[in-house]
This record gives structure tokens, sequence and C-alpha cells, in this order.
């Protein structure tokens, strides 16, 4: 809706194209943009081409591998990020309900925030030990802050007069938090559960590189890192590519598909 | 409680709305700020009353705190009696901005909602009744549109809608047009006041506009500013209802003389005045 009313000249300069279409040319033109860097470097240690890429993901995909190292991340990542958002709600509801709870809230957003997941490792492996529960930990850190904040100034930034609205016609307690902030503040929300994602994705994939040399099961990170200390560099591509690939498609398929139903759709998008 | 538009009459004498010299203060960085000082009125069935005073004189204050939003410093607003203290689908407000809908449900969706939470209909049930007020305001063809498709006009019709449609014991407009421009401002004051007419329904209407409180109002309440007292009291009698007519005129520069004569004369005697009496205009009370 946007960039439709946008700058009418340029449309006369580059084809017109739906946005599904104009992020595959862009996709096709990094790709191509790699293949001949690559090819020119003509050092494939240090850089291999995307076709040596495609094939090395391929045969790992095929040999079994790769999808097993994604589902062990997944598996992690989907219990974090699950515990995150609970965690975040919980918090939240407490901030909404009570001032000592908001700024119990702010406080611990604050201190927590800017803190590195990856710094608590070390803490997260004396507590629990080597294994799937320490990566946990991280990643729900890694959700749980930017989660939270983005959820209690969506809910603060809900109308006084929809508030009031909201109140006039009964809804209080429970009802007025689902009925009326939730889906007001579901802008915000939408946008904290993307970066919190983000975020978790990327704390997990870094976790795992550090202590997923004493895991008996690795994911994504541990492909990545065994297979750059042998020197299998397109390997350590296709892992990586693996990595922007899940990314985009839970972005294109899952997120993109939650706003064009809510929050495109009520006009709550700015 | 049935579902026909005059309702069940109240117990005898006690008035639907009845405001006990209240006073509202709130506070504010610079301090405690009076709004409102000493108000007392009631309404009674049927009758609407129009709170007519420049900004600053307290009206919307008044009026959210009949909402039940806030809470008077002292005296007493009591709805059929009873004591109001929260907010409550008994007294639904028409607001003036247009973000009042919920914006994830549409015209039709927003008015089965609140009968859904007010009424304790069912779905079906409160869905039809919605389709029918959607209709009732000429919003029968946008009944499933969600309200940022909507005209600003079109979004307080619905929240006309919602508000009626629940059948409150007594109906909140807080300045519902001034956000509307001047020709569909007019539209909507005649169909409010049809809408009011054909329902029975009470009003406490809220404005700043004098022509506005003489079309809508069957009473006018006019508040002096700073802090909010009772300046005057008019009846609007059918004549001058109609916009053009002489009562209507003579009505107006009535009350436009006696805001302007309270502002001018203020401290010394802004609740002792008398006004002159307008020939089609009866005066029924200066309150002092």
């Amino acid at each position: 809706m946007s960039d439709s009313a946008l700058a009418p000249t340029a449309r006369h300069v580059l084809p017109t194209l739906g946005p599904g279409a104009r992020r595959l040319v862009l996709l096709v033109a990094l790709a191509l943009g790699w293949e001949l860097y690559a090819r020119w470097l003509g050092n494939s240690l240090l850089l291999p081409t995307f076709l040596e890429t495609l094939a090395a993901l391929w045969e790992n995909l095929r040999n079994g591998e790769l999808p097993e190292r994604v589902r062990a991340s997944l598996a992690i990542l989907l219990s974090g990020y699950a515990i995150g958002i609970v965690l975040a709600a919980l918090l939240t509801a407490l901030a909404v309900l009570n001032r000592w709870g908001e700024s119990l809230l702010g406080l611990l957003t604050a201190m927590f925030n800017p803190l590195p997941a990856i710094a608590l490792l070390p803490v997260a492996l004396l507590w629990f030990g080597i294994g799937g529960s320490s990566l946990i930990f991280v990643t729900v850190h890694s959700v749980l802050w930017p989660l939270a904040l983005a959820c209690h100034a969506g809910f603060r930034a809900v109308p006084a007069t929809l508030r009031m609205a909201g109140r006039n016609i009964g809804l209080t307690g429970p009802a007025y938090i689902v009925h009326l902030l939730i889906p007001a503040a579901l802008p915000s929300i939408l946008s904290g559960l993307r970066l919190g994602w983000a975020f978790a994705w990327r704390t997990l994939i870094a976790a795992e590189m550090v202590f997923g040399a004493s895991a008996s099961e690795g994911g994504l990170g541990w492909f990545i890192f065994t297979n750059r200390s042998q020197l299998e560099t397109a390997n350590v591509f296709a892992g990586l590519l693996t990595v922007i690939l899940i990314g985009l498609a839970v972005e294109t398929f899952v997120f993109a598909t939650l706003n064009r139903f809510t929050v495109q759709r009520w006009g709550q998008e700015a | 409680m049935g579902w026909s538009p005059e309702r069940d009459a109240p117990a005898a004498a006690v008035p639907p709305l009845s405001v006990e010299r209240v006073t509202l203060r709130y506070h504010t960085d610079a301090g405690v700020v009076t709004a409102v000082e000493d108000v007392s009125f009631t309404i009674a069935a049927g009758e609407r009353l129009a709170l007519l005073g420049p900004s600053g004189c307290g009206k919307s204050t008044l009026l959210r705190a009949v909402g039940g939003f806030l809470k008077p410093s002292s005296g007493e607003i009591r709805l059929r009696g009873v004591p109001v203290r929260t907010p409550g689908p008994d007294r639904m407000v028409v607001f003036q901005e247009f973000d009042q809908l919920l914006p994830w449900r549409t015209v039709a969706g927003n008015i089965a909602f609140a009968l859904r939470r007010a009424r304790r209909l069912g779905r079906a049930e409160a869905d039809a009744r919605a389709r029918e007020w959607a209709g009732r305001v000429g919003l029968g063809a946008f009944a499933d549109a969600y309200p940022h498709t909507l005209s600003g006009g079109m979004k307080q019709r619905a929240a006309i809608a919602r508000a009626f449609a629940v059948q409150p014991d007594i109906l909140l407009m807080d300045e519902p047009f001034a956000a509307l421009d001047a020709l569909s401002r007019r539209r909507m004051q005649d169909e409010l006041l049809n809408l009011c007419e054909e329902t029975g329904a009470t009003c406490l209407f809220v404005t700043h506009a004098i022509d506005e409180a003489i079309h809508v109002g069957t009473r006018i309440l006019v508040l002096t500013p700073h802090p909010g007292r009772v300046g005057a009291e008019y009846r609007v009698s059918d004549d001058a209802r109609e916009r053009g007519s002489a009562a209507f005129g003579a009505l107006e520069t009535e009350i436009q003389q006696r805001i302007f004569g309270t502002l001018a004369s203020r401290p010394a005697s802004g609740r002792e005045g008398r006004a002159a009496h307008a020939p089609d205009a009866q005066v029924i009370a200066h309150v002092g």
C-alpha cells in the first residue's frame, strides 16, 4: 500500500514487479555476484563458489547430517523461544497490573537487555552443565528481554480513548487484557516476537559453536564449527546458508503471514 | 429487561441520573486543579441534557465522572439512585476521538462485541442486532468493514450505533461531532436527534457549540469556566429546536450573551447574574 504511492518516476527505470518477485531477482543477483567473485578469487579454502556451496548443501542434506543438525538446533530454539514468550508474558502482565511490576520490568530489562547472551554461557555451564539446558537458558535470555520490552511498550501505547471504550462496555481484569490490551498492542507484540526470534537464532548458533565441542549431539553451530576445523569450507558455507534459509523461511511464511492476517488487515500498522 | 426500545419504567421518581454537589479535582505537576465545583443537576427519563460551555469549564471531565472514569472529590453521582463507582455499559459513552472503535473488529463486530459483553447476548443474536443497528445509522453496506477503512463521520456513526444498541440507562456523548466537518456535523446532529426521539433515549450531551446544544438538547446547562460551575439552565421548546427559526435564533443570542457576560464579569458575579429573558426562550433557573 505504501510503496505503490511512492515515486512514480522510479517505476519507469525498473520493471514493475511484485515484492516477492523483486526479492527473487535480488537473491539471484546476489548469488551471481557471489559465484563470480569466488571464481575470480579461485581459492575455495577461503571462499567456495555458490555452486560448490549448493553441492555441499545437497550432499549434507542427502547423507542426513544437516537435517539432524537442524533438528537438534530447532528443538532447542523452539523450547527456548516458547519459555521466553511465557516468561515475557508473565513479566509484562505483572507490569500492566501494578506499579512495582512495572518498575521491576523496567529495571530488569535495563540490566539484562544489553548483556550478551553468550556472556552468560559460563554461568549456564556452571548451573546446568553441558547440554541442551544451558543452550536453552541462553536462548531464553536472548528472547525474554527484547520481547518483554516490546510488549510493555505496546501496552503503554494503547490510546486512552480505546482503553475507556473497553472499560465502558464492561471489560475488566483478564477479559480487559485479552480482549483489549493484547489485540491493541499486537503490532508491538508481533515485532517483539520477530526480534526475539532473530536474537534467539543468533544466540543459539553462537552458543553451539562455543561449547558444542563436548556435546554429543551438536546443532547447526557445531556443524559449522567442526567443518571449519576440518577446513571443509564449502560445508561451513552450507551451514551458514542453512541458517539464513531457515531465518528467511520463518520470516516470510510465519511472521509475514501473521502480519497480513492481523495488523495489516486491521490497519494497525504504522 | 426486554429489548423493546422503551425500557421498563423506572421506579417512580428516581431520575436516571442525579449529580449532587459534585466537585472534581485532579492532580497535575503544577498542583491541584479544580475542574468542576459544586455542580448539581438531574436528568429525567427521555430528557437530553446538553452541557454547554467554553473549553476549560470541565464539561468533559464531568461527563467522564458520570462515566465512572474518575471519582468526585466530593458530592455524589447516582444512576437510578445507585452511586456510580466504576465504568459500565449502563452508561454508554460516545467519545470525540475517532479511535474509540476496536480496530480489529468490523463495524458489526464492534457493536456485536459490546452486546455480548454488556448484555450477555449470544453470538447469533448479537450479530443480528449489530447489523440492524449498523443499518439504522446508515452503515448497512459497511457492516463488515474494518474501522480504518471508514471516514471520521462513519466511525462516529458506528460508535453511536454501538452505544444505542446496548440500550444503556443513559447515553453519554462527549462532543461526538467536534472533529467532523461542518456539513457532516449538521447531518449527524439531525440523525442523532431522530434516533433519540425514536428510542426515547436519555442523554447527557457535552458540547461547546451553542447551536448544537439547542438543536440536540431538550434542556441546556451552561457551565462557566475555571472552575466549572452551573451558570444558567434553559429548557428548549420544540419550536426553538428548528434550526433557523426565530425561537432558535433568540435562544442562541440569549445564551451567547449569557456566556460572554459571565466571562466578563465572572469573579464578582459569576454565580449571581440574571440573564434577560429572550422572548421565546424559557429560562427555568439561574443557579445561584
